[in-house]
């Protein structure tokens, strides 16, 4: 284990040293409910309050507009969930507006409004980068429709969308727009206004923070209700005793992320940019997937001719390097990701996707060191094949 | 350190094999062959449901190696699963383990170890492996392995790695066959291991705990023709359902009424006929083998006696071994024996040590 090289920084990220030091406190010293009226939930609910604070500072927002959660995916849940059965309860809108290439934690939602509901969903195309056009969302996007969401980047192709000019059309239109910037947070700027969101979604963990926290931005005068309910924590929206060292960690994870932000990227866009002429010139039959410009800093992603993604990773971390496949499955049963299928790849080029993601602790060397290894294992895995 | 894979299937032996490897100080990687199921019954093929795989890694996790699991959905059912249908419809009994060994364990995931690294494969197979120096008559030595029965007899599993040669054994460790099951399920116990209370697995994983003549009226319906069930005068007794729904010795579900007991004889695939007989006419004193494989990679005296086993769980019988020009064996027996079955595998033993065997293709009386 020792000797593996971490190359999957999309998938998570380890808990920056300094984001540690933050939490520790509010485990056992400052334990006190965030509820209570005593000064152990005075001092607990201060901590919440400051760290809400420090994240309305980087997404300039209200303080009052972050909502604590337990994850991206609850965020995502709880803005398409909750914010259209609200819409839809106000203004009897019924439609959801998103892409076939989002997260789970969105199209499976999206997908049970419709089955559960009764919402109809217009799922839209992308193109062969994997890029939402905004003209597709001008087309689709009616008088009927309560909810977009399109996601920032996309974790699997690392492809930034044109969040800003989709979220002018949703606003012309008075439709409310929500972004899933969960994989994109670690990199790019989230100010809310410069996006033109009303709701978006972050994961704690993608950017140094500790897994098991996320929030959701909802823009002041959102129609949304709870989708967990109980309690009155976090302004009604989601029920349950606040997870106050978690909050606090994420809230200082962010806040570094994005004093830092420039000194990650200048750290790991001349890695990635290696990395995708090295494979590209030394790989026969091998393609990059996801925009070559308009992508994620950290994010090569690549899919080679007639290789099982699944084995090439096994092979992989057997020889010392951890990376991610479109359709990495633990129990042997490869599909290609949805995404995947979206770039109409040639059929044996669907199950050979390879992702290599970047973090601030990766090196020149370790790369250098993968790249020296990966055209061999390619090979291997395309002769077992 | 020496990387060695373990093929796990969550089940007790491979997981103390894995143990025992990585306390001999093997750099151990745990590996996991996704077999095929029938579409709607993953969930109960007998070695590779989500059951199992959550055990194995649990296992791996625990003893800190790491675990992968290979897709050989596609080869096993192009290989294994055809190869059963092929034999059911040709009127023979197959034994799909042994093509299994063959072709996906001892080849397909030996190639991913070795792509990976490894040196060696390991499985919780009950057998043992010899050394031995053989001098040539040129004066120069030669080292062969010997595949050796299990210490524990009852659990030997030496008849379905009849298939393996001098290669495959090169590449091969069998860390369980040097102890009885007891003290593997000891060794289990100590170590905690979540499988240890786990029973014996017994029949073929991809038949998902159901009879075979089920899987077989769904895959291959066109096997099951009836035709006539005749004794070996060729007087008509009664009608079969189709010949794969019968095994040789079988006396249950013939659906005859006499006075005594029918037994099934033979069957005869290009007539569809099944033969019967009462239970003195069980039992023939020869066969033939083709397809022989001689564990050594010599062919050994052309005449020669031993002790061969024709079915996994028959006991072996002494017997006079032939080799005739085609490759073929001729096998007398000193007694006749009962169940000889076409389609099933003779494997020939002197002692203790396997020397080979090959798919029984005819019985025979002298």
């Amino acid at each position: 284990m020792e000797e593996t090289i971490y190359l999957d920084y999309a998938a998570t990220t380890p808990v920056d040293e300094r984001v540690l030091q933050s939490m520790l406190p509010y485990f056992n010293h400052t334990f006190g409910n965030p509820s209570s009226i005593h000064q152990f939930g005075q001092r607990a609910e201060n901590a919440i309050e400051a760290a809400r604070e420090k994240v309305a500072g980087v997404l300039k927002c209200r303080p009052d507009e972050i909502i604590f959660t337990s994850c991206g995916s609850e965020s995502d849940n709880l803005a398409l969930r909750g914010a259209s059965l609200a819409t839809r309860e106000k203004m009897s809108k019924d439609r959801i507006l998103t892409s076939q290439a989002e997260h789970h934690a969105v199209s499976k939602t999206a997908g049970q409004m419709e089955e559960l509901y009764d919402f109809g969903v217009d799922w839209l195309g992308v193109d062969e980068y994997g890029m939402v056009l905004p003209q597709t969302i001008a087309k689709a996007i009616s008088q009927k429709t309560a909810l977009v969401s399109v996601m920032l980047a996309n974790n699997e192709i690392g492809t930034i969308n044109p969040i800003s000019e989709i979220s002018e059309i949703c606003r012309e239109q008075g439709v409310l727009f929500h972004t899933d910037a969960v994989q994109a947070a670690a990199y790019l700027p989230v100010n809310v206004d410069d996006l033109g969101v009303d709701l978006l979604s972050l994961g704690g963990h993608k950017f140094y923070g500790p897994k098991g926290v996320g929030i959701l931005y909802v823009r002041k005068g959102t129609f949304i209700s709870p989708v967990q309910t109980g309690g009155g924590q976090e302004l009604g929206l989601r029920a349950g005793t606040q997870n106050v060292p978690y909050i606090v960690g994420f809230a200082e994870a962010l806040k570094l992320t994005e004093i830092e932000r420039e000194m990650r990227i200048a750290h790991v866009k001349p890695m990635r940019d290696r990395i995708i002429g090295s494979v590209l010139e030394n790989i026969p039959d091998s393609k990059l997937t996801g925009h070559p410009e308009k992508r994620l800093p950290n994010h090569c992603s690549f899919v080679f001719k007639g290789v099982d993604g699944n084995l090439l990773l096994t092979l992989l971390d057997s020889a010392g390097f951890a990376c991610s496949s479109g359709s990495a499955c633990k129990t042997g049963n490869p599909e290609p990701s949805e995404i995947m299928n979206l770039l109409h790849l040639p059929s044996e080029w669907g199950l050979g996707s390879l992702r290599i993601t970047l973090g601030k602790e990766s090196t020149v060397n370790e790369v250098e060191k993968f790249l020296v290894h990966l055209p061999g294992l390619v090979a291997k895995a395309r002769k077992l094949q | 350190m020496t990387k060695v894979v373990v093929a796990m299937s969550g089940g007790v032996d491979s997981s103390v094999a894995a143990a025992i490897l990585k306390q001999q100080g093997y750099d151990v990687i745990g590996m996991m062959l996704r077999l095929w199921s029938e579409p709607g019954k993953e969930n109960s093929n007998r070695c590779c449901t989500p059951d199992a795989m959550a055990l194995a890694r649990r296992v791996a996790a625990q003893l800190d190696i790491p675990f992968y699991v290979v897709d050989a959905k596609e080869i096993f059912r192009s290989t294994v699963v055809n190869y059963f249908l092929e034999e059911y419809l040709q009127g023979a009994t197959p034994n799909p383990c042994l093509v299994c060994n063959r072709i996906i364990r001892w080849k397909f995931l030996l190639e991913h170890a070795l792509a990976m690294g490894a040196e060696y494969m390991a499985t919780g197979h009950y057998v043992r492996l010899r050394s031995i120096q053989v001098q040539k008559l040129d004066q120069l030595i030669e080292e062969k392995i010997q595949l050796i029965r299990a210490i524990d007899r009852n659990k030997d599993q030496s008849y379905v790695l009849h298939v393996l040669d001098q290669e495959q054994l090169g590449r091969a460790l069998f860390p369980v066959g040097d102890f009885p099951k007891e003290k593997i399920r000891e060794l289990a116990d100590g170590l905690g291991l979540p499988t240890a209370s786990r029973p014996d697995s017994q029949d073929l994983c991809f038949l998902a705990g159901e009879d075979y003549r089920k899987f077989i009226k769904r895959n291959a319906p066109e096997s099951l023709k009836p035709g006539d069930i005749v004794n070996q005068d060729g007087k008509v007794l009664g009608e079969h359902q189709g010949l794969s729904f019968y095994t040789i010795g079988q006396r249950k579900g013939l659906g005859l009424t006499s006075t005594q007991p029918f037994y099934v004889l033979a069957k005869q695939a290009e007539t569809n006929k099944l033969i019967v007989g009462l239970e003195a006419e069980l039992g023939q004193d020869e066969l033939t083998v083709e397809n022989v494989h001689w564990i050594a990679g010599d062919l050994p005296d052309n005449v020669f006696r031993a002790e061969v086993k024709i079915r996994y769980s028959a006991k072996e019988a002494w017997a006079e071994i032939k080799l005739h020009e085609d490759g073929s064996v001729r096998v007398r027996f000193d007694q006749p024996q009962r169940d000889i079955t076409v389609g099933q595998a003779a494997v020939f033993y002197n002692g203790e040590v396997v020397l080979g065997g090959g798919k029984i293709t005819q019985g025979g009386c002298v």
